[in-house]
């Protein structure tokens, strides 16, 4: 009578996280197994590669979504030029997918297209609010380093900022972690089209009834 | 695959076996008289108040409004006292590292909140920078302070709840010293810039196996004392402990193992595991703290015995499919995240019956909270349980969800649940269970109301300014006419006034950690402020 008990819980505990797991991870997995990556998709080239990994080690995704909304807010995102809706075919070569679920900044999805200048990404990344007033990004001053005006080498990418924002006698250097950063970011776009995932099924061809 | 026949197989499916589980539980669920609910008191000891933490007069207070029913057995009571010996160590243990991790989170929660309107602080740091910062404050609350403060009290509890003393205290100190190892190496990792990528599972899987190894140690003394237990019933509290000491490792290596997810199938995956290791995890082992505490402070036993065991499944069955909500709108197949909205709404029941509950064991005994600070912290942390319960339904639904998703309404919501439920129901067990684990009484009582008053005041400033900023902030965004920085602007305020409301709770944070120190230094030092009587009442 008493062993009842346990074994009723632990079959209960099973069968229902076996049902949420079948769900949320089986069916998703079967079903998008196969999603081929569209066209006009692109893998990363390895500095963007090596730029996601520095998107993902500082965190960029806790303020950062890259999912423009297919509902709620999706038409102001479309308005705002962030894109047509994401699919999931669109994150064929994301691992991990960095969808997100903040917009304490703006979404990243198509960034690229928004700001394609390398310039402007790399010294908004030195200091944020010499180019949008009133942004509570973070500084990344860690990803730059500074020379004296004479120790700059041939090969440093100068980082060319707006008045005032150097430091005295100083030149900003981009560290190889924010060229590769920039790189990523200036690599997001996803103007390609794609079907949604119910009209892709009703275009595929059918067979014919026997 | 027919998108529509998975959802509804699924549904369907969930209340079959829901109701398939309540039919195999009928003898005894509905019977008037479900002896189960006094598991926890010993003979004769209904209407006998116990709640350590209470000075003389609030335990003398507690009693009188209790009404005593009849003389407890002696040697019932010395059987609990040795089954509070037999978990005192890894309890202890359990506990150190939780309030170390919690001032950690604190700390490193209140400089990310306050870089949220203040960003130039700190800022030429790599490993403080908000993004890092942020995610380390996460990890210390999802797998120092939480689990560890939880832990500690269900290896406290089993003992008294199966009659028993613990068996294999030692794989609980090891598991703890493996878990805790796991984590320094893990938040190390994040400072450094090293992050798997997915919420709630940053820590890279080469250290984050530690967790489930280390989880599942903590586990094995429960599966032993089972085996003994000198109880024909299982209560409540335990089926909660146990179940959630058997999902956690699940989801936490299915989560982790490599090469497996891939795409947008790993969002999926992140959103089960993020969801579900708050309500198939902290949740079930925080209620089932208050399933103990709460009828034990008052002397009284749970009202109706067969609400909670129907709380308790259909928690189980419908709390595993709520994740994608916070897919709403996403990348992601429609039908999942209807079949989330759905079980999002269907956790109505499982918080009704809870609340309702607790409400009917307190009827009466209200004037309790008066007199024990253990049960103001254990019922405050169940009524944020429910409202926190029925706001995510409601944050599920998508013309609610269409404004606060993306937004700091979602950051809010999260500390109403893991702050005002789980870590207030941790605090309130903790101050009931640790003068028996050192077998003293808090040297400075006065320091637990401090506490108290600290971080509800703290706490109810950092909810309410979060959240109408994130309605402003989703407002703004819903708005094409008006351009993205609106959206930043009309928050600062009241991202101001999170940091106030999250310096007085990491104040009240210090204070909490200064009297457990306060505790322990007094126990090591032999100088008993004064020892504790079996049972408040003699």
């Amino acid at each position: 009578m008493t062993m009842e008990n346990e074994l009723k819980l632990i079959g209960g505990a099973l069968v229902t996280l076996a049902l949420a797991t079948a769900a949320m991870i089986l069916v998703p997995f079967l079903q998008l197994k196969h999603v081929a990556a569209p066209e006009g998709l692109a893998p990363y080239s390895a500095a963007e590669a090596r730029g996601r990994e520095i998107y993902i080690g500082n965190g960029c995704i806790a303020c950062h979504s890259q999912q423009p909304s297919s509902t709620g807010a999706g038409r102001a995102d479309a308005r705002r030029g962030w894109g047509r809706p994401s699919v999931a075919a669109d994150y064929t070569y994301d691992d991990p997918p960095l969808l997100g679920t903040m917009r304490t900044g703006p979404d990243l999805f198509n960034i690229g297209v928004r700001q394609p200048s390398v310039d402007w990404h790399l010294g908004h990344l030195y200091q944020p609010r010499a180019y949008v007033k009133g942004s509570i990004m973070p500084a990344f001053p860690f990803l730059f380093a500074l020379r004296e005006f004479d120790e700059v080498g041939r090969d440093d990418r100068v980082v060319a900022l707006p008045p005032g924002v150097e430091p005295p006698g100083k030149k900003v250097i981009a560290t190889q972690d924010a060229l590769d950063l920039v790189a990523y970011l200036v690599a997001l776009k996803h103007t390609y089209p794609v079907l949604a995932p119910d009209a892709s099924a009703a275009a595929e061809p059918k067979k014919a009834a026997p | 695959m027919n998108p529509t026949a998975i959802l509804l197989a699924t549904f369907l499916l969930s209340i079959a076996g829901l109701f398939a589980f309540i039919w195999s539980l009928r003898k005894g669920l509905f019977d008037a008289d479900a002896g189960g609910a006094r598991t926890i008191f010993a003979q004769g000891e209904i209407g006998h108040v116990e709640d350590p933490a209470a000075d003389a007069g609030q335990a003398h207070t507690l009693q009188r409004d209790a009404r005593v029913l009849g003389p407890t057995t002696a040697a019932e009571l010395a059987a609990r006292e040795a089954a509070d010996r037999s978990s005192a160590q890894p309890a202890f243990a359990l506990f150190t590292y939780a309030i170390v991790w919690l001032i950690v989170a604190s700390l490193a929660g209140l400089v990310s909140s306050l870089k949220l309107h203040w960003p130039e602080l700190l800022d030429q740091y790599g490993w403080l920078t908000f993004g890092r910062l942020r995610t380390l404050h996460l990890n210390a609350v999802a797998y120092g302070w939480a689990p560890q403060a939880l832990l500690g009290l269900a290896i406290w509890m089993l003992p008294r709840l199966l009659r028993t003393p613990l068996i294999g205290a030692r794989f609980v100190l090891v598991g703890a010293l493996i878990w805790n190892a796991g984590l320094v190496a893990g938040l190390i990792a994040i400072a450094f810039g090293l992050s798997a990528g997915l919420e709630w599972l940053e820590i890279p899987w080469q250290v984050g196996g530690l967790f489930a190894f280390g989880g599942m140690l903590i586990g094995l003394p429960m599966v032993f004392t089972l085996r003994r237990k000198r109880v024909h019933h299982l209560y409540v509290s335990v089926w909660y402990i146990g179940a959630a000491l058997f999902w956690f490792p699940v989801l936490y290596l299915v989560a982790k193992v490599p090469g497996v997810h891939f795409g947008i199938e790993m969002a999926t995956m992140n959103w089960w595991f993020g969801h579900n290791v708050l309500g198939l995890f902290y949740t079930p082992l925080s209620i089932a703290a208050v399933y103990y505490f709460l009828p034990k402070i008052i002397g009284r036993p749970v009202q109706s015995y067969n609400l909670s065991l129907l709380g308790f499944w259909t928690l189980a069955f419908f709390y595993g499919q709520v994740g994608a909500h916070h897919l709403i709108g996403g990348p992601v197949p429609e039908w999942l995240i209807t079949l989330s909205i759905v079980q999002s709404v269907m956790m109505v029941i499982p918080v009704i019956a809870f609340s309702l509950n607790m409400h009917l064991t307190l009827r009466g005994n209200f004037d309790a909270l008066r007199h024990s600070y253990s049960l103001r912290f254990i019922f405050f942390g169940a009524v944020m349980y429910t409202l926190a319960s029925l706001q995510g339904t409601f944050e599920a639904l998508r013309s609610v969800n269409a404004v606060t998703h993306f937004t700091h309404f979602t950051v809010a919501h999260a500390h109403l649940g893991m702050y005002g439920f789980v870590s207030m129901v941790a605090f309130g067990g903790i101050y009931f269970a640790l003068p028996r684990v050192l077998d003293l009484r808090w040297p400075r009582p006065h320091l637990i109301a401090l506490h108290f008053w600290l971080v509800v005041a703290g706490f109810l400033f950092y909810l309410v300014t979060l959240s109408v900023g994130g309605v402003l902030q989703g407002l703004a965004l819903l708005d094409p006419a008006r351009p993205f920085m609106d959206s930043v602007a009309v928050t600062l305020p009241w991202l101001q006034g999170r940091s106030l409301g999250g310096a007085l709770m990491t104040a009240g944070h210090l204070v909490f950690a200064w009297h457990f120190f306060l505790a322990v230094r007094a126990t090591a030092w032999r100088t008993r402020v004064q020892s504790l009587p079996l049972n408040v009442t003699g």
